[in-house]
């Protein structure tokens, strides 16, 4: 083999889980020294793809190749010694320990067997850190770090492993945009070594940012490969989607009604006097900075926190909210961000989850009504085309858009009309946004009304009839759909004057 | 419908149900006395307290708790059982009085594991205590002998050549599988196991349900004790002891998760009769109950191994 051998080969990769092909001859080239973005809509199979390379799943069929090498990932202890390191979206420190011992954790130099070599550990810590282009305290402990050191922390601790593939998923999902720069100085530094970087990421901003190389899957087979530089947005995306995602945010027509909610002086946690109004047929979008209190009135309002002061006004009665079962009772649907943690089941099946919000209604003298509660699932699952093999399968097996059309099933089924969304599309790819946000736009035209949360401002003005900025704590502005541009909305989130 | 994810409950519960036929076959190879109806009938009947525990348990365990007390419970309620049938209380009378005891030692646990927060595991093993103690008192430490003949038949009398107790635990397990499968209760146990803060935001009265479902364990563990005491023809304040082990084993030796939201209250009926027909095998074959315990202690870890293989296939 010559020179151009690339670093990574992975060829005929197939995986088969019940019931489902995850991965079907799948294939990906990684050269050394590159960003390769790894594409496709969620269920593609990439992080089943990048499973089998950190040695976490192993393949049904198909080879790998280190160097032109063929080798056996067995485990992931046999992949890191392989020089493969895998940063996940939930990171993988121990809070308790220092910056230091978790670099190198399990691989801590020592002086003699047994003890270890602080002097050695903190100086090689700071060393791989500065190398990096930060400047972090190794004694700092990792749980009063903000989470973009703690992914500094990882980076650090793949180098220390001495990784020549470092796999990133989403690193940047929660991380603001100076953040996001260094985080890219640094993979830039680690590039300029020879290292490979395989890159998993929705937003197409940032691959055409950071990415050399992009490999498209599609339903678990390898669609394409290619240069970014020969690639647009457009073409990528029907890549993934094999079809046109021709209007990135789906117009509708805006017929404002009737008052739906009144929140006046809502006070919750760190929320100060907030007041706004939602109407029947409007989207409200809700923008600000992350710690801007947007959750929290989700929270108070959905029935989740506690509600200190002020009132709340649904359909022109003051409702006393004290819990998410009250909420309920007011047809108040909220649509965690954490989907997998506060929204969904995973262990229970589509049908159990959509029932979950209205077992009262299901159910005479508390014996469940089944048979309309498999109806109810079936008719949601043609309705939303939630992709499943039917109401029995558990969720923990559907994508991320598929998971939120559940969450969403669930609230229809209890005809809730207030739907609070917080960031309804995070970790959702974008040809499955677009089904997302033809649903919004199905419910406030049939008369419900949407408070969305959204971190993504393209999202938030395209998608809403007014936007409410918040700013620690408080109603910064509103602003109506004219109004409101990225340089209003974000110059009220900064809290400067216009 | 989806053949694969439906049947892949009923085909671990036929796994833990083959094992059970396997252990018969293997004890009716080994000794001419393990199957005869007598014997079958024996086992039914031992089986049956257990069972009953067992059932209170999985409610517990599928919703993600635990319940150290159940063994306290059987002993206190089955001392105030005792206590009321000598005072010359009417048995039917007595009864309610014992399951009432139960039911409200139960609702107590789930009080302090709900508006207390306390970790089951904690509030559960001061009520095994409490509940010890409390019965050890009522009693004076001595155990309450000798009922009439009208309620020892809920323990000796036999209806199809039946005995009482496999009825009595028959009928608990009918009502459990439906309550289980098909009730507010039942889908609220669950979706608490299985994700306690998305139960809670989707509107389910979370602790309401878990309040109950302690309740239940307690309630259960005083039908075992009507069972137990009918059966002894005395009432011990030191029965019950290690009951909540038993109840555990079966519960997870029936493919319950440890972890909530998963399992079955057929599997619990299954695990019950495993731990059953072993301890009569094994007292059969004449070994010594030294060694059964090693016995038994060695079946629960395998087939929970077993069990966790099984579901890594599933990944």
């Amino acid at each position: 083999m010559n020179d151009t051998t690339p670093l990574l080969q992975m060829r005929g990769i197939c995986k088969q889980y019940p019931g489902i092909q995850a991965l079907n001859e799948a294939a990906l080239e990684v050269r050394a020294g590159e960003v390769h973005a790894l594409l496709g809509e969620n269920g593609a199979g990439k992080s089943t793809l990048m499973k089998i390379l950190s040695g976490a799943v192993r393949r049904d069929a198909g080879d790998v190749f280190l160097n032109g090498e063929p080798v056996d990932l067995g485990d992931p202890n046999r992949a890191r010694q392989l020089g493969i390191s895998t940063i996940y979206q939930e990171l993988s420190l121990v809070p308790h320990l220092t910056v230091a011992e978790n670099i190198f954790l399990g691989k801590a130099p020592t002086r003699w067997p047994g003890v270890l070599d602080w002097p050695r550990m903190r100086r090689e810590a700071t060393r791989i850190l500065s190398g990096l282009g930060v400047s972090l305290d190794p004694d700092a402990r990792v749980r009063s770090l903000r989470l973009a050191q703690q992914q500094m922390v990882e980076v650090a601790r793949a180098l220390a492993d001495e990784a020549r593939i470092l796999v990133m998923d989403e690193p940047t999902s929660s991380l603001s945009e100076r953040e996001i720069a260094q985080l890219f100085g640094a993979i830039r530094r680690l590039t300029a070594r020879g290292v490979a970087v395989v890159y998993i990421s929705h937003r197409m901003e940032e691959v055409f940012r950071i990415g050399q190389r992009v490999t498209v899957l599609r339903d678990g087979r390898h669609v394409a490969t290619g240069d970014i530089a020969d690639v647009s947005v457009p073409q990528l995306v029907r890549l993934m989607a094999n079809r046109d995602v021709s209007e990135h945010y789906p117009r509708r027509s805006h017929a404002r009604g009737e008052e739906l909610l009144r929140v006046e002086g809502l006070g919750s946690g760190s929320l100060r006097d907030v007041s706004f109004v939602l109407r029947r047929g409007e989207i409200l979008g809700i923008a600000g900075l992350v710690g801007a209190g947007r959750t929290r009135l989700a929270r108070a309002i959905a029935g989740a926190d506690r509600i200190d002061r002020g009132r709340i006004v649904i359909r022109g009665k003051t409702i006393r909210i004290g819990s998410p079962a009250d909420a309920a009772r007011a047809r108040i649907a909220f649509l965690p961000e954490d989907r997998k943690q506060q929204g969904l089941v995973l262990g229970l099946a589509v049908e159990r989850n959509v029932a979950l919000s209205h077992l009262r209604a299901l159910s005479r003298f508390g014996v469940m009504d089944r048979r309309t509660e498999r109806r109810e699932a079936q008719q949601a699952i043609v309705d939303l085309r939630i992709r499943t093999q039917g109401p029995e399968q558990t969720v923990v097996h559907l994508s991320g858009a598929n998971q939120q059309k559940v969450v969403l099933a669930k609230w229809l089924a209890a005809r809730a009309d207030i739907f609070i969304f917080d960031e309804p599309t995070r970790g959702i790819d974008v040809a499955a946004r677009h089904d997302i946000y033809l649903l919004m736009n199905r419910l406030v035209e049939q008369g419900a009304g949407i408070m969305m949360i959204s971190s993504d401002l393209p999202e938030v003005l395209g998608m809403s009839d007014r936007v409410l900025v918040m700013r620690a704590g408080a109603v910064q502005a509103e602003l109506s759909a004219a109004e409101a541009t990225e340089a209003a909305v974000l110059q009220a989130a900064l809290g400067l004057a216009s | 419908m989806t053949p694969r994810l439906l049947h892949v409950q009923s085909r671990r519960q036929l796994g833990t149900f083959a094992g059970l036929i396997a252990l018969c076959l293997i004890l009716w190879a080994a000794t001419p006395h393990f199957l005869t109806v007598s014997n079958l009938l024996n086992v039914l009947e031992q089986t049956a307290i257990n069972a009953v525990v067992a059932v209170g348990m999985t409610f517990v365990i599928i919703s993600g708790g635990i319940d150290l007390s159940v063994g306290s419970i059987l002993a206190l309620s089955g001392i105030a059982l005792g206590s009321a049938l000598q005072a010359g209380v009417p048995v039917p009378v007595a009864i309610a009085l014992a399951l009432a005891v139960g039911l409200a030692c139960g609702l107590v646990n789930g009080v302090l594991v709900t508006f207390g927060r306390l970790p089951p595991f904690i509030a559960t093993l001061g009520m095994m205590s409490v509940a010890r103690g409390a019965a050890l008192m009522l009693a004076e430490g001595r155990p309450i002998s000798g009922f009439d003949d009208g309620f020892r038949m809920l323990a000796t009398g036999r209806v199809l050549m039946l005995p009482a107790p496999a009825i009595t635990a028959g009928l608990i397990y009918a009502v459990a599988h439906f309550v289980l499968g098909h009730t507010v209760f039942g889908r609220a146990a669950y979706a608490i196991g299985g994700n306690e803060e998305a139960a809670r935001l989707s509107g389910v009265a979370v602790r309401y349900h878990k309040t109950a479902i302690y309740g239940v364990a307690g309630l259960m563990s005083a039908a075992a004790a009507v069972i137990l005491t009918a059966r002894l023809n005395s009432a011990q304040p030191t029965a019950g002891t290690m009951y909540e082990l038993d109840a555990i084993a079966a519960t997870v030796i029936g493919g319950t998760s440890l972890l909530g939201g998963e399992g079955t209250i057929m599997g619990a009926l299954i695990g019950a009769l495993i731990m059953g027909v072993l301890r009569n095998g094994l007292n059969l074959l004449d070994v010594s109950s030294f060694f059964q315990q090693v016995v038994i202690g060695v079946v629960i870890i395998g087939a929970v191994l077993v069990d966790m293989s099984l579901k890594r296939h599933r990944r």
